[in-house]
């Protein structure tokens, strides 16, 4: 019994990374209605810039997500401004192709700047070592996971009911004609969102370097896993991915236990099952 | 009863929205209807319960006398079921002639062929230019149709509906955006093609001069139900209508 | 109505196909290997084409199917060393393959499409990782022989030395790309491109429309079968990265560089694409930055391809059409 709940606290914080990976995609998919495929390259990027300022310059582990986000954003605004802002107009396929492109260029440009080889820093002291959980040891980076993934759901609520530029976004998603007619300066918006989106990225990539492995691949890795908690979820909507993320990162820490074999396989099973159900997904808009 | 469509008590709501609300429609083959009414008041609702775009919440719909509530869109236009958009629809990279090719392509059961030429359809092919022939579009028929005018778009669509042969034919707003020659030249045809072929057509319309110059019955709704229905004199002298819809455009 | 090819277009198709039969009387091997290779993508990039520009459904999982044709033919060609076997097995796996999951992915269009194609291709890419006592893992399938390619009571020809694997190659692409073209052009061809036009307007004509979406989606499953089948005896090595996403990115790659709106449009981008990649590599081993800078470029600015930009110049009197349908409101 102990083993089924302990097992199911490490599915929770899988699910709390894909909640992070896969919020920042879904918002700006509300949004600007533009899928970008280029998502997990941020979350790349964010894992890169982290690493390096915590990893390599010995610079506190807080300061150096600041900095990835901060870095990350940046590259965010150039994307949107420089790029996606132009070809708004046309079919979205272009802009899908558009961000493919990005996926390319930024997995080679990590390389020739990092180097091809994986990396791990150590996890910073004050959150090394494990908890006794049923009798286990848990470690203490998951629970931070877990608290962190919770605080950013509570943020994000916070931000688009209780703000009032969390409700100018959510006028512009629902109608961009008519928050433009009410004056909403829709084109900044547009950017301040995805830039947001982006921070977000950086942040799972962030919080991820010093457990998961940091490599030029991990973008397209994380990206189809966001595809497919935004799928189920319901593209567009936090609350489904949020809810899609905790389904997905808790069934697959059993599916992991139960049926080794499967382990990558299983997301998909979940996915497929899910669309013949509702197509739409969870929470459909 | 001869009647080609109807609908019995039939409901939609989305939300809390009431789009339609217990709406019992006959509509009799051979008679020219229109459905007026004020924005929101529920027609193009009907238009896409009766055509199958949208599944009602509660009533029954019966296409010659058979239940099609629940029918696909694909299976009711092959019963002889079709309609056209309000806002313009048509296959803009295709040409004019492909445009109404295909439907007529459908019908004959031909839109599976996959290694033959579409040129090679010639029984297909010389339907269409009989029907370009009747809506005034023959000479356009290579041109892409979305680089015809906003006028022979409206043609063009009209075309498409029509080409399968439909029994039926609901028109939306046909003649919306077209100035005012344009809207004469869809009119006529209209009359045209109700007098010609055996399609009953049921219009949708804005226009008040077009509406009672062209049909036999109008059925007037607002909010989602039917106010009333008869011969155009009877609604002309209707007061219910006149102060809900009509007031202003038939007292001044 | 279709533009007939005119005479000069119809000399300069012959004299390339004779160039291609002459091919391997003057080419080295690495030539051969460069236009097998070349071959191979446009098969995959056509299928893809009837999807994406016929159809218009953007699928980034073509590679899955390709893979499932690589594999199938490969599993084959190691317990029946027959070549015809092995493709044929290979290409209807795929194509069943391609209908299952179609019958999912269908059911979506525009961006839900993409994604779920590029998640479907993903989980095939996990089988050939995983499964692996049927598919190797990482290792692969390894030693695929060249079997001779035998119609029982037909013909029998031995395939094995390069040259002769390329008549293999390069008759099955021309009958694959003669297939795509009939296709194209015939009215399921015009039911697709009005789908793409507009699916309410197709579905009021009387059009099933999810339907004809899985008829493409199959067909294109087929083609990329074809290709990966073709694949797997000239490599003798099949590893899972060919069913892996970027290997999808590549026929969507070549149909962007020659043009989506232009039949032969992936034909013309899989040769450029071997090209630029050949040129590139000599000079760097960073050549996705440069394939991703291609990308961008085009999407920004050239979205015809290369091939309507010629088209448009050497052929004026052919109607141009719009590049790019604006989004519906």
């Amino acid at each position: 019994m102990d083993s089924v709940l302990f097992q199911g606290l490490i599915g929770l914080s899988m699910a709390m990374y894909l909640w992070l990976i896969s919020a920042g995609l879904t918002i700006i998919f509300g949004v600007l209605r533009i899928v970008n495929f280029a998502h997990g390259s941020l979350y790349m990027v964010g894992a890169y810039l982290a690493f390096t300022f915590y990893g390599l310059l010995g610079w506190p582990f807080w300061l150096a997500i600041v900095l990835s986000l901060l870095g990350t954003g940046l590259l965010g605004f150039v994307m949107e401004r420089g790029f996606l802002r132009r070809i708004y107009g046309i079919d979205e396929a272009y802009q899908l192709l558009l961000t493919f492109g990005f996926i390319l260029i930024l997995d080679d440009l990590v390389k020739i700047v990092w180097g091809g080889v994986f990396k791990i820093p150590q996890i910073p002291a004050f959150l090394d070592g494990a908890w006794s959980v049923f009798g286990r040891p848990f470690p203490v980076y998951n629970t931070f996971i877990i608290g962190i993934g919770v605080l950013v759901a509570v943020g994000l609520w916070a931000l688009f009911e209780k703000t009032w530029w969390g409700r100018t976004v959510r006028a512009t998603a629902s109608d961009r004609e008519m928050a433009n007619a009410i004056g909403v300066n829709v084109p900044r918006v547009f950017s301040g969102v995805f830039v947001f989106g982006s921070m977000l990225a950086a942040l799972g990539g962030a919080l991820g370097t010093p457990v998961r492995v940091v490599a030029p691949g991990i973008g397209a890795t994380m990206i189809i896993q966001a595809f497919i908690i935004t799928v189920i979820g319901g593209l567009g909507n936090l609350k489904g991915a949020f809810v899609s993320s905790l389904i997905v990162g808790i069934l697959s820490a059993y599916g992991t236990l139960f049926f080794p074999v499967f382990e990558l396989f299983f997301i998909f099973v979940i996915m497929a099952v899910v669309l013949l159900v509702r197509p739409q997904g969870l929470f459909a808009r | 009863m001869s009647d080609l469509l109807r609908l019995e008590g039939v409901s939609k709501r989305f939300g809390e929205f009431v789009a339609v609300h217990d709406v019992t429609l006959f509509i009799p083959a051979g008679r020219l209807t229109a459905i007026i009414g004020p924005n929101g008041a529920g027609k193009t609702t009907v238009i896409n319960l009766a055509t199958g775009a949208l599944a009602p919440d509660a009533g029954a719909i019966r296409f010659k006398g058979d239940p099609v509530t629940h029918l696909s869109i694909h299976d009711r236009v092959r019963r002889g079921l079709s309609r056209s958009f309000q806002i313009m629809n048509i296959f803009p990279r295709l040409t004019v002639l492909q445009n109404v090719l295909l439907p007529v392509l459908c019908r004959r059961g031909r839109t599976g062929v996959a290694l033959t030429p579409v040129e090679g359809e010639r029984e297909a092919v010389a339907e269409v230019e009989r029907i370009l022939g009747e809506i005034g579009l023959l000479d356009q028929r290579d041109a892409p149709a979305g680089a015809l005018s906003h006028g022979d778009q409206r043609l063009l669509e009209l075309g498409i509906a029509i080409a399968p042969g439909p029994e039926l034919c609901f028109l939306d707003e046909p003649s919306a955006g077209l100035t005012p020659v344009e809207r004469a030249t869809v009119l006529e045809l209209i009359r045209k093609l109700f007098a010609e072929r055996h399609t009953t057509f049921v219009i949708v319309e804005h226009d008040m001069d077009v509406v009672f110059s062209l049909s036999d019955w109008i059925v007037v709704m607002n909010r989602g139900r039917v106010l009333a229905e008869g011969p155009p004199a009877e609604i002309r002298e209707n007061r219910e209508v006149r102060e809900v819809y009509l007031g202003e455009e038939l007292t001044a | 109505m279709g533009v007939r090819p005119s005479r000069r277009l119809a000399v300069f198709l012959a004299a390339l196909v004779a160039a291609l039969f002459l091919f391997p009387l003057v080419a080295r091997s690495y030539s051969l290997y460069l236009a097998m290779q070349i071959l191979i993508l446009s098969v995959f990039s056509l299928g893809f084409n009837l999807l994406f520009g016929y159809a218009g459904l953007l699928s980034f999982g073509q590679a899955g199917f390709f893979a499932v044709g690589a594999y199938g033919c490969a599993k084959i060609l190691l317990a029946v060393p027959n070549l015809f076997l092995g493709l044929v097995g290979g290409i209807v796996a795929a194509g069943i393959v391609a209908f299952l999951l179609g019958i999912l992915c269908v059911r979506h269009t525009r961006i839900y499409f993409s994604m779920l194609t590029l998640a479907f291709g993903m989980m095939i890419f996990s089988i050939a990782l995983k499964w692996r006592d049927f598919t190797g893992g990482d290792d692969g399938l390894v030693g695929i022989p060249r079997a001779p390619l035998e119609i029982p009571g037909l013909l029998t020809i031995g395939v094995a030395n390069l040259e002769q694997y390329y008549y293999v190659v390069l008759v099955v692409s021309l009958l694959s790309v003669l297939g795509m073209y009939r296709l194209v052009h015939s009215p399921l061809g015009l039911t697709l491109q009005a789908i793409r036009d507009s699916e309410s307007r197709a579905e009021f004509a009387g059009v099933p429309v999810r339907n004809y979406r899985l008829v493409a989606f199959t067909i294109a499953g087929l083609y990329a079968g074809v290709a990966g089948a073709l694949l797997a005896p000239l490599e003798n090595t099949i590893t899972p990265p060919i069913a892996h996403w970027s290997a999808s990115a590549e026929p969507v790659m070549a149909t962007l560089l020659g043009g989506i709106h232009v039949f032969g449009g992936p034909i013309v981008g899989a040769f450029l694409f071997f090209m630029i990649k050949d040129i590139i590599v000599r000079f760097t081993q960073y050549w996705l930055i440069w394939l991703g800078a291609i990308v961008v470029i085009l999407v920004m600015g050239f979205r015809g391809g290369v091939l309507s930009i010629l088209v448009e110049r050497l052929m004026p009197w052919r109607p141009t059409r719009p590049m790019v349908t604006r989004r519906k409101a």
